[in-house]
Formats: C-alpha cells, sequence, structure tokens
C-alpha cells in the first residue's frame, strides 16, 4: 500500500476522535478530501522542481507511535539550550512529555495543541486563528486532517516574554519508522515579544518523517524571533512548512539553520497585512554526503512601507544539493516597498549542487526591491591572504567559511544559541579554530 | 637571509619576471621600485609563495632552504610577511581572532602550544600602542570598510604581531597620509632589528625618507636593472624612470 493510501485509510482512526458537528471536524474533513484530491506533490510542479519526495515516501511509516516513557534528561539534555533558562514543549514520538516539558499559563499560554483544540476556554483563539494563514496545499492539509499534538503559544498584549521558548520533537526510533505530523500554533499580541528555538530530533537510526505545519500571528507592533535548528540524524527527513502573519508594524525574523537530516524542505510564507511590517529570513545551509536542503521561502507584501530581508547563505560539499528559490510578490497598494533577497552559495566539490531561483513579481511602481545570487567556489585572494600569515589551507578554508556564514549568525539574539550554532558550524566543517566568530 | 637567483615566474603562461638576482641579508632595508608593470608585486607574491604564479627557473631560497616549492603558510611559518597592497576584506573575523588564529597556527607548526590568552593580551595591547591603534578597531571585522590608511597600518600590526625573519612591504605607503606614514614607518624601524629584514616595494621615494633603505634596486620588464644606495631613489624621485631606459639602450 502506498503511503498515500494508508494515510487516507488511517485517517478513520483521526476521525473516531472527533465531535462530529465540531468546526474542527468539518476542517479536517475537508483536509484530508483535499490532500486526496492532490496527493503528494511531484517534480512535475514548478515548486517542486528540483526536490523529489520519491525515495522518502517508500518507507513504511508507522504512523501512530506507541508512547515512550524511556527517555531520561541526560539523554537529551544537549539538545536543549541548557545553560539558561527556558519554557519547553517536549514531544517524544509526537505525543507530549510532561517530564521533558516545562510550560506555563502564568500570564501567558505555552502548552499543548490538544489542550488548545479540545478546551471551551480556547475556543475563541482557535476560532480565530487556527489553519487561518495556512495555504491549502496538499502537505499543510495533510498535516490539518492528521495534527493532534504540537506547541500552543498565545502571548498577550503587552507582554514580553523574558526567557526563551524551547519546541522539540524527538523520535525515539522504537518503530522501525514513523511518520510525525506535529502542529504549532503561536499568536503574538499587540506590542508583545517572544522569542522561540524550534527543533526535530531523531535519537536513533531509524526513518522519521516529519510533516510539520506551524502558523505564527503576530499582531500589531509584535516582535518575534523563530529560530530553527535542523541538525538531524542523516536517517530523517523533514518537511516544514510555516506561515507567518504579520500586522502593521510587527517584526518578525526566522533563522534557519540547516546542517542535518537527509531531505529537508522548508516552505516558509511570510504575509504582511498591515503597514511598515519587518520581515527577516535568514538561513545558514552546511551539507555534506547526499543531503538535500530546499528553502522555498515566500515574502507578500500586501500594504505600503514595508520591508522584507532575505538572507541565505549555502555551503555544499560532496554529492550535497541544495535548492533556494525566493519568491517576492509586491502588490499594487504595496507602494514604498523595501524588499532584499541575497542568496550565496559555495560549493565545496564539484559533485555538489544548487538550483538558485529568485522570482520577483511587482505589480507597485514605487519600491525599492533588488535580489542577488552567487554561486561560487573559494576565493582565491582571500585564501592566500590567510595562507601568508601562517594559516594551514583547510583552516584557512574553514575560517573563510565561518565568514562567508556569518552575516546570518551575527542577527541572532539569544547569546547561548549563537555560541551553539558556532560549535555546530565547526563540527559541520570539522575543525577547530578555538575562537568564536 | 633571502636569495634569489635569475628567477623566472609566469602567470596563465605569461612571462613576468625574467631573471631577478636578489640577495637580501639579515640587518638589512631593501627598495624595490619601478614603473606600474614592471613585476613588483609579482615580486613579492612569488617570495610568499601565491599559487596562481609558477616559478619556470632559477633559484628561490630562505635561509639557504629552497622554498619555490613550498605552501605560502609554510614560508610564513619560516619566516617570511608580505604586507599586501590590497589586503583583503574578510566581513565576519575580527582582527584580534585573526591574528590570535595566525599565531596559534604558526605556533602549532613549530610544535608549541597556543600562546597563552594573558600573554596574547599583553603582546597585542603592546603592538596595538606601538601603531596608534585604538582598541575598537581591534574587534572590527578584518579590514571591513577599513579606509586604506587603516588596511596598511593593520597589515604593520600583523607584522609586529607575527614578528617576522623577512618582511615585504608592498606599496605600504599608498593611500596613507603623511601623519599615517609616520606612524607606519616610526613602527617598521622599531621591529627593525639586525636579526631581520625588510623588503620595500614602493614607486615613491616618499616611504625612504622614514623607512632608510641600504639599498635600492630598479625593476623594469620583470629584471633589476639598476642597483644602488638610497641617492638612486631620490634620482629616480627628480628624473622618473626613462633616463635609466635610455641607458639600457
Amino acid at each position: 500500500m502506498s503511503l498515500k493510501d494508508k494515510l487516507l485509510s488511517s485517517y478513520i482512526a483521526i476521525e473516531d476522535h472527533l465531535e462530529a458537528d465540531s468546526p474542527i471536524h468539518d476542517l479536517k474533513n475537508k483536509a484530508i478530501k483535499n490532500f486526496e484530491a492532490k496527493g503528494f506533490p511531484t517534480k512535475k510542479e514548478e515548486a517542486w522542481k528540483y526536490t523529489s519526495l520519491n525515495s522518502i515516501l517508500k518507507t513504511d511509516y508507522s504512523l501512530f507511535p506507541k508512547q515512550d516513557h524511556t527517555i531520561e534528561i541526560k539523554d537529551v539534555r544537549k539538545f536543549f539550550l541548557h545553560d539558561i533558562d527556558t519554557f519547553k514543549i517536549v514531544f517524544i514520538d509526537g505525543v507530549y512529555s510532561s517530564f521533558l516539558s516545562e510550560t506555563t499559563h502564568d500570564q501567558l499560554d505555552v502548552c499543548l495543541m490538544s489542550s488548545a483544540l479540545n478546551k471551551a476556554k480556547y475556543e475563541p483563539v482557535i476560532e480565530a486563528y487556527f489553519n487561518k494563514v495556512a495555504k491549502e496545499d496538499s502537505l499543510t492539509s495533510l498535516n490539518t486532517a492528521f495534527a493532534k499534538e504540537g506547541a500552543y503559544i498565545n502571548i498577550p498584549k503587552n507582554k514580553e516574554v523574558d526567557k526563551p521558548i524551547e519546541i522539540i520533537n524527538f523520535s525515539t526510533g522504537n518503530e522501525a519508522a514513523v511518520m510525525l505530523q506535529p502542529r504549532n500554533l503561536i499568536v503574538v499580541g499587540e506590542n508583545a515579544h517572544v522569542q522561540i528555538i524550534e527543533r526535530h530530533q531523531s535519537l536513533s537510526e531509524n526513518p522519521v518523517l516529519t510533516n510539520s505545519v506551524t502558523e505564527i500571528f503576530a499582531e500589531k507592533r509584535a516582535f518575534v524571533d523563530y529560530y530553527k535548528v535542523q541538525n538531524d540524524k542523516s536517517s530523517a527527513s523533514l518537511i516544514d512548512n510555516t506561515y507567518v502573519s504579520q500586522e502593521r508594524e510587527s517584526n518578525c525574523n526566522v533563522h534557519t539553520f540547516s546542517f542535518g537530516g537527509n531531505l529537508t524542505r522548508n516552505n516558509l510564507n511570510f504575509y504582511q497585512k498591515g503597514e511598515r511590517c519587518d520581515s527577516t529570513l535568514k538561513g545558514i545551509t552546511i551539507l555534506e554526503g547526499k543531503q538535500h536542503v530546499d528553502h522555498n521561502t515566500l515574502v507578500h507584501h500586501i500594504e505600503p512601507n514595508c520591508e522584507s530581508h532575505q538572507d541565505y547563505k549555502g555551503l555544499f560539499d560532496d554529492a550535497s544539493t541544495g535548492v533556494f528559490n525566493g519568491k517576492i510578490i509586491v502588490e499594487k497598494e504595496a507602494q514604498k516597498t523595501n524588499a532584499f533577497q541575497q542568496n550565496n552559495n559555495i560549493l565545496i566539490q564539484d559533485k555538489a549542487t544548487i538550483n538558485a531561483k529568485p522570482q520577483l513579481e511587482i505589480f507597485a511602481d514605487d519600491v525599492k526591491c533588488s535580489h542577488g545570487c552567487t554561486i561560487g567556489q573559494f576565493d582565491e585572494d582571500a585564501l592566500f591572504y590567510l595562507r601568508s600569515r601562517g594559516i594551514a589551507k583547510k583552516e584557512a578554508r574553514a575560517l573563510l567559511m565561518y565568514a562567508f556564514a556569518n552575516t546570518v549568525l551575527e542577527s541572532v539574539k539569544i547569546p547561548e544559541l549563537k555560541a551553539r550554532i558556532n560549535k555546530l558550524i565547526a563540527k559541520k566543517i570539522g575543525v577547530s579554530l578555538g575562537f568564536d566568530v | 637571509m633571502l636569495q634569489i637567483k635569475n628567477l623566472h615566474a609566469s602567470v596563465e603562461g605569461k612571462d613576468i619576471l625574467k631573471g631577478i638576482n636578489l640577495n637580501v641579508k639579515a640587518g638589512e632595508v631593501h627598495a624595490i621600485m619601478g614603473p606600474n608593470g614592471s613585476g613588483k608585486s609579482t615580486l613579492a607574491s612569488v617570495i610568499s609563495g601565491k599559487e596562481e604564479f609558477e616559478v619556470t627557473k632559477g633559484e628561490l631560497s630562505f635561509e639557504g632552504e629552497d622554498i619555490s616549492e613550498m605552501d605560502p603558510e609554510e614560508r610564513a611559518h619560516k619566516g617570511v610577511f608580505l604586507s599586501f597592497q590590497y589586503p583583503v576584506e574578510i566581513p565576519g573575523v575580527s582582527v584580534t581572532n585573526f591574528i590570535k588564529t595566525a599565531i596559534n597556527e604558526t605556533r602549532k607548526a613549530k610544535g608549541l602550544g597556543d600562546m597563552p590568552a594573558g600573554e596574547m593580551l599583553k603582546l597585542i595591547k603592546e603592538k596595538a600602542d606601538l601603531l596608534e591603534i585604538d582598541r575598537k578597531f581591534l574587534s572590527r571585522s578584518l579590514n571591513q570598510g577599513f579606509s586604506g590608511g587603516e588596511k596598511k597600518r593593520n597589515e604593520i600590526f600583523q607584522m609586529a604581531m607575527l614578528n617576522p625573519k623577512l618582511a615585504i612591504l608592498d606599496e605600504t605607503d599608498s593611500g596613507l597620509d603623511i601623519d599615517a606614514l609616520k606612524i607606519v614607518a616610526n613602527g617598521v624601524n622599531m621591529l627593525k632589528s639586525n636579526d631581520n629584514a625588510v623588503v620595500l616595494i614602493t614607486h615613491y621615494q616618499r616611504l625612504l625618507d622614514y623607512i632608510v633603505p641600504d639599498f635600492v634596486h630598479v625593476l623594469m620588464d620583470g629584471k633589476i636593472v639598476k642597483s644602488g644606495t638610497k641617492e638612486l631613489a631620490y634620482e629616480l624621485e627628480e628624473k622618473g624612470y626613462d633616463w635609466i631606459k635610455e641607458e639600457l639602450v
């Protein structure tokens, strides 16, 4: 049985738990029908031209893994920002782990999607926000139909959350293979501030396929800093669908650090729905072996006087492949838009591949839009400069890689996270230079 | 210290150096002058080991050892330093981190451990003071957004930190105003000793008022066509290079 058929027939199990006439039930029914009609995307679709899911769809994934109680803190401590105090929403094989989590309902909600979907007191928020910015593409619909669990974060007006929130999805490998579909909803109230770190981490070599959907709503003047750490095992694949809806004068930044995993597809969509919004999308991708990472970004400028900044850096070794497909739409009303997009890539080995495609659709006449895309090897003059100072070739290259990636790293606002990412980069590049960038 | 005999070098099949002879001993300052395109910068790059230049003939030895096939970093470890005419901008790496890495990599090559942090800081402070470099400057990204003068001063700061045996200063005076020139020259003079040597590559005699050479060589069309003492530099300043061309004919 194909994965699609398996999913369709398993939907009954999901439906059993739903109230017959609830709006969520209707939503899920519609979503599964949409998935049934569209199926998994194929390379025939323009947006999936360079990424084929075929290889990861062949696996027979378990869709409803059993709950695991064997994980101990010491096994997973290193995946947390353990040197600082954080809120934690932790899932093990898709099931909430109260043991590893640190949630709150004090002044703000940092808790679970399952409670938000089932408890009456959250109904107004769910009604106002759930599935309101997510696209109706097949993978998002699939998630909508199946999603039972995920992070629910609601920050009230004027609240500055004083510590970062970590959302971590562990998979144990207790099953031979597992498919996970976390669903996160994040609502950041007017003038509220929040920092969030999201991570998917497999604890075994068994295959994992995660199809995640995150909806983020930034109300007027809200400030959202979101970090995605993608450093999973090479047996884990991730399809990340993130939708950011911004109201007037809000500021949203998403940093994506893609170092690990087998196949990773990031669908990152920003919608600016008020004036003077600021959006930042940055990423560092460092790949080796046969890893594949596809960044598919959309910034939709709908209102005037907004800005967007995109800066994606990629380093590709061995036979790894990267895709950057960055779309900017500037609507007719969105005058005085400033939209910038940078995508720079270095191919370390000749066998590595990058496909870069900027797409600009501009309907307004008074805008500043720029995009730059480079694919190159190392700058020989820079390399010689470093070597002439006694820095050996390998280290000199590593230093240049650091330098290359640094424009993305410098805007990371959590110092402990920045230090962590720095270490991951050093490890990935395979050198220890004994300094911080 | 540095011995160059009948050195020929080419880039992409084009001959640039066509038989250079130069002998630099410890304690000496040599100036190499010459018109644009005569091969001055190429000579500096060839001594430092830039890979795009190919030594096709002749000898290049440093302290009695053939270095013509060595990697640039190996030459640096042996004490060869090049102050670049156009130092490369490296955003994301601070001046301090860069120089720390350079020093520790050189120590590593010599089988030494990292320089203790306290010692490093002291050294940085001492050398920064010598070149009147502001502390804030040291935490900036290497050469990024530096003025021409700042870049050159930073090159000499690196030289001071690495304490090479042979320093080749490629057009270090270009882009410097007179005050900066004095600071840089003063720095070089302070670092000068009987155990090291300096090769100054310059267009103009101006720098030589501050760093006084023992020998002046004129490089033309890939060859040293005339050598003399510092008086030769004054003569070149006054009369240009044409008279040498005529002399050669």
